[in-house]
């Protein structure tokens, strides 16, 4: 549940430090603690102790029902098993097969993945656009964006669907008021949701609005690290700005822009919160993304374990840009 | 910081060259526009929240009230299930980070301070399953805790809560661990206290701005969540504020007035608690700088 609430709340694991990771500086901790645990090899169990009720609460939440979505993904779980406790009958391949099968689930992912490609494609250029002009503004001015973005980085995910759906709804909303107003009558009264085109439109006005606030926070923090002399230099010796950017700024800042749009990546594809309140808790087939789509596979047509392989199928398509993530975060030195 | 020739009012290790100073109105101007931008739905949030109930069930929206009134508010605040809603998410989520985060401390000690096999494996790991789709382990807890009667429960809830806040927790906790020298530690030792004894006195006060801002971290987390809390909470005086949101929607439409002014009030602590949380985020960056 994580990725979406971090979405909503701000930064995931990397942001206190990426900056640090990004900088010149060397790793401080290094130097520090080596001494230390050469002489703590004595305590060799203390450890193991501290890390025991972490272990097994992550265990009990992540590890087991990992693998019971995999257990149940090859059986047939439905209402009845539920609540009898009875165990479901194994099925092997079935629910795969049927899901793969089944055009609609190809059209729920090409959906998703659009949907992920264009949100995460406006959050960061967007985002990129505005780290850059952070670097450039007067000192008051800056402070005034950086009080906007946080402002609009601390709604709560919920709040901000709330505000979006008020901006958008067909009679009272702020959007087609001024529509009207710059166009002539024609929109008051348009529902933007009829069109699934244009409903995901306003959710992308949404995400991509929820997201910019951390991804230019993170970026003008990694900004922050490019060393003003070379940049300085580059600029004497006749380089213009693009190419002042490209070939000094760029791969200082790098890392931490391609952490970003994975965390960015994993996060749009697993949109759930957004749509579901968007469209008042009844999100239409036209809306689903593959969250939603195991979401309602398992619980409104009561089919658990179809709802499980869709969400493991999604875990698979995910796992591949999991891991360019921890390679990321191990290359930034995060995990060293 | 800057090698700077020129005056710098800017002060912020930036650099003005003059024919830069120039040029930079309009990045200013364009900075202030992104401002504004980015500020109005939160602006719209409040000023919808406090303007009277005509106005906000007109054809013709204007961008400015034309009277404000807490009328909205009084509303909200009276919708059935409002106290046993904020009394829902105050105890799941402030059960579920002290718990969360007195396990992630001790977490953090051992793979801040000890090297052990397997610990870098669970860093991997504990940063890895934030990665999980949240539907993806949704349907699993939810029968495991229909087997053993979690479902409607708040400690079903404050569970998941405390656990998804861990990897985040211990990988925060342990940069500000790792930021204290075991020299510290150690000649506390010397001086006569004990393991524990020099955790609470040296260890734990140096490591309190990290739990603080760990803590209210998680608390936001837990504060904002949504599809767990809409799921594996039915009974309706037990649901947590973000799914009581919900019920200003009805089948003849949405109370918007009502709805706005619930969402600030949801939305108040959190914008207090980012406030404080950035300054401390700022500070822990400091430290870890300051050390290199």
């Amino acid at each position: 549940m994580t990725a979406a609430d971090t979405k909503a709340a701000g930064p995931p694991v990397p942001v206190p430090r990426a900056p640090e990771g990004t900088g010149p500086k060397p790793a401080p901790e290094k130097g520090i603690s080596g001494s230390g645990r050469k002489q703590r090899k004595k305590g060799e169990l203390l450890p193991y102790l501290l890390i025991l009720p972490a272990l097994v609460a992550v265990a009990a939440v992540y590890a087991f029902p990992l693998v019971k979505t995999v257990i149940m993904s090859f059986q047939d779980m439905g209402r009845k098993e539920l609540w009898t406790g009875e165990s479901p009958p194994w099925v092997g391949f079935e629910q795969f097969t049927n899901i793969l099968g089944d055009a609609e689930f190809w059209s729920v992912t090409g959906r998703t993945v659009v949907f992920m490609v264009v949100c995460v494609g406006l959050t960061m250029g967007i985002g990129l656009l505005l780290a850059l002009l952070m670097t450039r503004l007067t000192t008051w001015v800056r402070l005034v964006l950086t009080a906007a973005l946080v402002a609009a980085w601390s709604m709560p995910l919920m709040v901000a669907a709330s505000i979006f759906r008020w901006l958008s709804d067909s009679d009272y909303g702020l959007i087609n008021t001024l529509i009207a107003k710059v166009a002539g009558e024609d929109f008051l009264g348009h529902n933007w949701f009829l069109d699934p085109k244009q409903g995901f439109a306003i959710i992308a006005l949404l995400v991509v609005w929820g997201a910019i606030p951390f991804v230019v926070i993170t970026l003008y923090a990694a900004l922050t690290q490019v060393p003003r002399e070379l940049e300085e230099a580059a600029a004497l010796d006749g380089a213009n700005a693009p190419a002042v950017f490209r070939f000094v700024t760029w791969p200082v800042i790098r890392p931490v822009f391609t952490m970003v749009a994975t965390l960015s990546v994993i996060w749009d594809f697993n949109v759930f919160g957004q749509i579901w309140l968007l469209r008042g808790n009844k999100p239409e087939p036209e809306y689903e993304t593959l969250g939603l789509y195991s979401f309602s596979k398992a619980f409104e047509s009561t089919s658990f374990s179809q709802g499980t392989a869709i969400a493991l199928i999604t875990v698979l398509l995910l796992s591949g840009v999991a891991v360019y993530y921890l390679r990321q975060l191990m290359k930034t030195g995060e995990v060293e | 910081m800057s090698t700077s020739t020129a005056p710098s009012p800017a002060g912020a290790g930036q650099e003005l060259r003059p024919d830069r100073k120039k040029s930079r109105w309009h990045y200013d101007v364009l900075g202030l526009l992104t401002a504004v931008l980015m500020a109005f739905p939160v602006y719209w949030l409040v000023i919808s929240a406090l303007r009277p109930n005509h106005e906000i069930r007109s054809y013709d929206q204007t961008l400015w009230p034309s009277s404000l009134t807490f009328d909205n508010f009084a509303r909200a605040v009276k919708q059935e299930n409002f106290a046993t809603a904020v009394q829902s998410s105050l105890i799941v989520s402030v059960t579920a980070v002290v718990g969360g985060m007195i396990i992630a401390t001790l977490a953090a000690l051992a793979i801040g301070r000890f090297r052990f096999f397997g610990r870098k494996a669970l860093l991997m790991v504990l940063i890895l399953v934030q990665m999980l789709p949240p539907t993806a382990m949704l349907i699993p807890i939810y029968a495991q805790l229909n087997a053993i009667g979690g479902l409607d429960e708040y400690w079903g809830l404050i569970v998941v809560y405390l656990v998804s806040t861990l990897p985040f927790a211990i990988v925060m906790i342990r940069g500000f661990v790792v930021n204290i020298p075991v020299e510290l530690e150690e000649s506390a030792m010397v001086d006569g206290c004990t393991r524990m004894g020099a955790f609470r006195r040296v260890i734990f006060p140096l490591l309190a701005p990290g739990l603080a801002a760990a803590s209210i971290f998680a608390l936001v987390n837990a504060w904002n969540e949504y599809l767990f809390a809409y799921i594996l909470i039915n009974d309706n005086s037990k649901y947590t504020l973000n799914v009581w949101l919900m019920t200003f929607t009805t089948e003849r439409g949405t109370d918007y007035g009502a709805l706005m002014a619930a969402s600030t009030l949801i939305a108040l602590p959190v914008v207090v608690f980012f406030m404080i949380i950035q300054k401390k985020m700022a500070a822990g960056l400091t430290s870890g700088a300051v050390k290199g």
